[in-house]
């Protein structure tokens, strides 16, 4: 199975938009190769002829009707968010042009 | 007066039925002895007096109505009517923290109830507070909470398990007879074994997730702690069924059977004979302590005097659980935790771009242990490793799955297993190497992969410290699984270790006692 390199670590570490520092990631390095190892017995078994289980409730399609029904007034939705304006979230901006 | 701290949920309603004790009496028990016990053992992060009265003030006038009204009215109250209960800091009560053991929640108040939440409410049980856990109920010792480890009541420089350590805390050192806890690996089974109380996990899809902080979404379950297995069947009761607002809880009903285990030892005891037993030689792990083992055997062997029917079964797949479960688990997680972004609630690095931002916030809020799981999470589906593990580890959980159908097809009615390895360990013990920590879960971490249902009952003490055996059954046979766990109750009634406190309950009383992050500390200092 794949092992990770430092430059691994820091590539998933930003997919999953986590910041982590230098000794993070030497630590982070050493634990996650560790765990992977464990991983190695699964190549033991052959599946090829197994479905996967996504989920084991056996439930499918679980619909509802297209109306509108009551749901979080706009106060309490925007209660716990850093910052406001109106009936909206202010974010930093995500596309440039000054 | 007896302590109504001392007394199980079924014996505090009979008295607040007759009306010996009000709920607001028991309710203020529950508050004294929850803030008395906090500084040693740090099993709640929130204890809302004020909610908490209010609410046992409106179950004594539900329950001086009744009175009023007479027998038929008074046998029409719920059994968990003004009965005080801790929950997880991930179940959502409005307009109170929710922080799920991590920073990234902190100053977060929840806008409304979860499911189980308003479940509570409507039959008149008291929400004493919120219980610590291990941050997203990632772990199995709850020293991954950013709020300090919690203590074992046994011996407070051990842990309590995890994730749901708090509430286990809770109830087995008499804060409340009763607690909610998650189970997403074992988290509510695990800790129950380690303190000494009955912890339940339900069938996947037996109670709504909705408003439940979720960590992967295909094994998480809400369930139970107690003090014994008519409580559990009672809590259950009470919070299970489907709800609408989560598409994975089942349109199963809920049997009444939950509120009607036996009540006379007798005939719970005799509720065992002829009941056919699966003993899976898989479970007894290497590594397993022998002093555990022993407990697990002998409790085993008292079944079969009882004239239960114990075989030898195989679960050839037990072995590939653990990295199964942390392919899969770690997976979901990483999906959903994205939305700890800091935008619409939590703490948030707002001083640079989009990007600085989340980098910041997440790396900042989230714990290390937290990190790990992402990063595994998002390997795992990454370009290129999808197939490889992913998809892998769902296939291997097909076969898993598998195991457990071909024992229920050869018409056992439950398998009996250890809960865990070893008892509660010391602090600090696990911490350096994840992996030692993963192997926690070997034996409760299968159940969940395959949707079951399972409950730990304690079966005594290793070295003075709590056993828990495990019982797993079909999928939603939680009411005959708990009627074996009381069948068990009743053989064990006399034993001596059942007359046994938690050792270091008076200890966790101390004012001055250290906390369990400072004895956790210490400990490392001292290696």
């Amino acid at each position: 199975m794949a092992v990770l390199t430092r430059d691994d670590v820091a590539h998933v570490a930003h997919l999953a938009r986590l910041g982590l520092t230098d000794d993070e990631l030497t630590r982070l390095e050493g634990q996650l190769n560790h765990i992977l190892e464990q991983y190695a017995k699964l190549a033991e078994l052959d599946t090829g002829a197994i479905a996967p289980t996504a989920q084991t409730i056996e439930l499918e399609n679980i619909l509802r009707d297209d109306i509108v029904t009551p749901s979080l007034p706009v106060e309490a939705a925007l209660a716990n968010a850093a910052a406001r304006e109106g009936d909206f979230i202010v974010v930093p901006a995500i596309i440039g042009g000054d | 007066m007896t302590d109504p701290t001392r007394l199980h949920a079924h014996e505090l309603a009979a008295l607040l039925r007759a009306g010996d004790l009000s709920a607001h009496q028991a309710t203020q028990a529950a508050l004294d002895a929850a803030r008395a016990g906090n500084r040693a053992l740090n099993a709640w992060l929130t204890i809302d007096d004020a909610r908490a009265l209010a609410e046992a003030d409106a179950a004594d006038d539900r329950l001086a109505a009744a009175r009023a009204a007479g027998p038929a009215a008074l046998a029409a109250l719920h059994p968990l009517l003004g009965v005080p209960i801790a929950l997880k800091d991930l179940v959502s009560v409005k307009g109170g923290q929710c922080t799920a053991g991590s920073r990234i929640l902190e100053g977060y108040l929840a806008p409304y109830d979860a499911h189980i939440t308003e479940r509570l409410r409507s039959v008149g049980a008291v929400i004493v507070g919120k219980t610590n856990m291990d941050e997203f109920a990632m772990g199995s010792s709850t020293e991954h909470s950013a709020y300090g480890p919690t203590a074992n009541p046994w011996d407070l420089g051990r842990v309590p398990g995890g994730s749901s350590g708090g509430s286990a805390a809770a109830v087995a050192a008499f804060h409340v007879p009763l607690a909610i806890g998650t189970d997403t690996g074992g988290s509510i089974r695990q800790p129950a074994a380690l303190t000494g109380v009955v912890g339940l996990k339900p069938t996947y899809g037996r109670v709504s997730r909705y408003g439940i902080v979720a960590f992967a979404s295909s094994l998480d379950q809400i369930g139970p702690f107690a003090r014994d297995a008519r409580d559990a069947g009672a809590l259950l009761h009470a919070v299970a069924g489907r709800d609408a607002r989560d598409s994975t809880s089942a349109p199963i009903p809920v049997p009444d059977e939950l509120l009607q285990l036996p009540v006379s030892d007798d005939q719970a005891a005799a509720g065992l004979r002829g009941k056919r037993l699966g003993l899976p030689r898989e479970y007894f792990v290497a590594g397993m302590e022998p002093a555990s083992e022993a407990r697990i055997r002998a409790a085993v062997a008292a079944l079969e005097a009882a004239g239960a029917i114990v075989e030898d079964v195989s679960l050839p797949h037990t072995d590939y659980g653990l990295a199964t479960y942390y392919i899969v688990a770690p997976a979901e997680a990483s999906a959903n935790l994205a939305r700890y972004d800091g935008i619409r609630y939590g703490p948030a690095s707002r001083d640079g771009d989009v990007l600085a931002n989340y980098l910041a916030t997440r790396g900042r809020g989230f714990g290390a242990e937290v990190k790990r799981r992402i990063m595994l999470g998002t390997y795992a589906l990454s370009a290129g490793y999808y197939d490889a593990f992913y998809v892998k580890a769902q296939k291997v959980r097909t076969l898993i799955k598998a195991d457990f159908d071909a024992v229920w097809a050869a018409g056992f009615d439950a398998i009996v297993a250890p809960t865990s390895p070893g008892v509660a360990f010391p602090l600090g013990a696990k911490l350096d190497d994840p992996v030692a920590m993963y192997l926690n879960d070997a034996c409760t971490l299968p159940v969940n992969m395959a949707g079951l249902p399972g409950v730990s009952i304690p079966c005594g003490l290793a070295d003075g410290l709590p056993v828990g055996l495990q019982l797993i059954g079909a999928a939603w046979s939680e009411a005959p699984l708990l009627a074996l766990a009381r069948g068990y109750e009743a053989l064990t009634a006399d034993a001596d270790w059942r007359a046994l406190e938690p050792t270091d309950l008076a200890a966790s009383l101390d004012p001055d006692a250290p906390t369990p992050a400072e004895r956790a500390a210490a400990a490392a200092a001292a290696a």
